[in-house]
């Protein structure tokens, strides 16, 4: 219960009840307001995203616009490979969040369910590069992916990406509540840990996969400083890396930068809104971001 | 359209520093396995720990060695000792960016908070579409950093932005957003903290979720006002979770990259200019990597002394509970 709500069951009767009407109007108003204020950049995205290039030069741009239309959308796909970037996203954000899930459950089963050296100093290390972030080490990175051969390409973005302990902590946690009877039942009719954590463990942590895969998927989809750096070749940049040269090439034209911008916002939004269960787990567990 | 399930798992949260946590395998028992479950458990462990080790820690000391160097990032540099650091020492651009990172810092961390429990308390309690509004506040989360940063482009153009419209329309004078230092920065601070406010929210609603409601209650027997309530109720009970947003907050704030890099690229007359935005100039830019890895050193150190902080005292913390 609310500390509003015990204001009102304190107040004598018919009082009561035209002050909780009250504090309930005056929530809702402040409710409302913080809503419109948070929806109105996002709004005034797709207004303008849509509005015709005569309404935007005039300089006469209304909040509710006379008529919409497509051009802007047109013209950015005509204008730039965007299909391409969105394939790009696609397929460097699903990559990525395959590897870094799959590698962070592994490490997650042995901290949870095996005994052996080292386990808490492994664990220790892992986490503490939490801390550490690509913009600390982006020279030495940048070094790295040249010497490996690998700068310019998908990889480039991939491997050092995927190289997160984000999952590890939240994997860990998981699995120490299935109980290890389990899993020891299962070693002594002869399944090997390979096959325990195939058929025992992985099947219960399917909540776990989802948020997991949900949060890797909306940052490597978002992620810009890295793939900024990694990148090169125009044909192979993400969405984030194509709005930024897209508005360089465009400079005021904002109808067509605010066209792809909602090309490259919706498809995570709409993820969001969706299962948006996973990704509050997500973000409100691991407090990652 | 919304899904109603908009409320964080009922579960407090996980504020703790990560040795805090008590559950590890059954500490009762050996805590040494077989040989073959060591075996095992390095297997596991190695696809994360390779990644880890080379694509964190190699390039970690890489750049504390590059720091040390004269180089373009093409072929050999030059050994320079510590010429890069003491030239950091002398630069008014580095300088001028530890302060509007300080400044930054100081700024969003305790507004980002404050908005946040103020949206959080307002969004607990009895609301008709609560589940819609809390969706709807936690939406700039799925936002790139890149298109929000655009968005505030377009929203905070002095020439033809809707803010300076409506800021004109109410008879105020306009804003220099771009070519004003501190009303760049002021915008600056406000795109971020519109994209940041919602996971403050998002973690001070879960915390709100292990608050008693008897608490509230013994509190108003004893005639506690309102504010009285949430002063002395309320953000004492949430301070966990205050102390974990401060520190996720504090380290957010000094890496800030994005939102920056697009919105004023650091200008005018580096006004906005931030460490990270910096260092990515002059190590790509302009190409001097010794020096920007310098750069990233400094980053490093003063990420490690807030991590730090937060070390000590969730270890404190877990010897007074």
């Amino acid at each position: 219960m609310s500390a509003a709500e015990q204001v009102v069951t304190s107040a004598p009767g018919a009082l009561r009840r035209r002050r909780e009407r009250r504090v309930r109007a005056l929530r809702t108003g402040a409710a409302v307001v913080v809503a419109l204020i948070t929806l109105a950049p996002l709004y005034w995205m797709v207004v303008v995203a849509l509005s015709t290039r005569a309404e935007l030069l005039g300089g006469q741009l209304r909040l509710w616009p006379r008529e919409l239309t497509l051009a802007n959308v047109e013209r950015v796909l005509t204008a730039f490979p965007v299909v391409t970037w969105f394939g790009n996203s696609v397929a460097i954000a699903l990559v990525t969040s395959l590897i870094t899930v799959a590698v962070n459950l592994l490490a997650g089963y042995a901290f949870a369910q095996l005994r052996f050296r080292g386990s808490t100093a492994l664990f220790l290390v892992a986490l503490s590069t939490l801390m550490l972030p690509v913009q600390v080490i982006m020279v030495a990175l940048f070094r790295l992916v040249t010497e490996l051969g690998i700068y310019g390409s998908y990889w480039a973005v991939i491997l050092p990406t995927a190289a997160s302990a984000f999952g590890v902590f939240l994997a860990r946690q998981f699995i120490l509540g299935i109980p290890r009877e389990l899993v020891e039942a299962a070693r002594i009719d002869g399944a090997g840990h390979l096959r325990v954590f195939l058929q025992v463990v992985l099947p219960l942590c399917r909540p776990l996969v989802a948020v997991l895969f949900f949060m890797s998927l909306l940052q490597t989809w978002n992620d810009f400083a890295w793939p900024l750096i990694a990148l090169r070749q125009n044909e192979l940049f993400t969405l984030p890396i194509g709005l930024l040269y897209l508005q360089g090439q465009f400079g005021a034209d904002y109808g067509g930068t605010m066209a792809f911008a909602l090309i490259s916002v919706t498809p995570m939004v709409v993820l969001f809104l969706v299962f948006q269960r996973y990704f509050v787990q997500g973000f409100a567990r691991s407090g990652i971001r | 359209m919304t899904s109603p399930s908009a409320a964080p798992a009922g579960a407090p949260v996980d504020v703790a520093a990560p040795a805090a946590d008590e559950r590890g395998p059954s500490p009762g028992r050996a805590r040494r396995g077989s040989p073959g479950e060591a075996l095992a458990a390095y297997t596991f462990l190695a696809p994360n720990l390779v990644l880890l080790g080379l694509f964190v820690l190699l390039p970690l000391a890489w750049a504390v060695w590059i720091s040390t160097q004269d180089t373009d990032g093409f072929g050999a540099g030059t050994f320079v000792g510590a010429d890069n650091y003491a030239r950091l020492l002398s630069d008014g651009t580095f300088w001028r960016s530890v302060v509007n990172t300080t400044l930054f810092t100081a700024i969003v961390t305790p507004a980002s908070m404050a908005l946040g429990l103020g949206a959080a308390v307002l969004l607990d309690g009895a609301l008709p579409a609560r589940g819609f509004f809390r969706s709807v506040l936690i939406l700039p989360m799925a936002v790139s950093g890149v298109a929000t940063a655009l968005i505030g482009v377009l929203v905070f153009d002095e020439n033809s932005g809707v803010l300076d419209g409506i800021i004109r329309a109410l008879g105020l004078p306009g804003v220099a957003w771009q070519s004003g230092g501190a009303a760049a920065f002021t915008s600056v601070v406000l795109v971020t903290l519109w994209w940041r406010v919602g996971f403050n929210m998002l973690i001070y609603l879960a915390a709100l979720q292990g608050v008693g409601a008897h608490l509230y209650e013994a509190a108003t027997l004893d005639g506690a006002s309102a504010w009285q309530r949430f002063r002395y109720v309320t953000v004492p009970m949430v301070g966990p979770a205050s102390f974990f947003l401060l520190v996720m907050n504090v380290i957010y704030s000094f890496q800030v990259f994005d939102i920056v890099f697009v919105m004023t690229g650091g200008g005018p007359r580096d006004a906005t200019s931030v460490l990270v935005t910096y260092a990515y100039e002059t190590g790509f830019v302009t190409r001097d990597q010794g020096y920007a890895a310098a750069i990233g050193v400094v980053l490093l150190l003063l990420t490690l002394a807030v991590t730090a902080v937060r070390w000590r005292t969730s270890r404190t913390r877990d010897l007074v509970e």
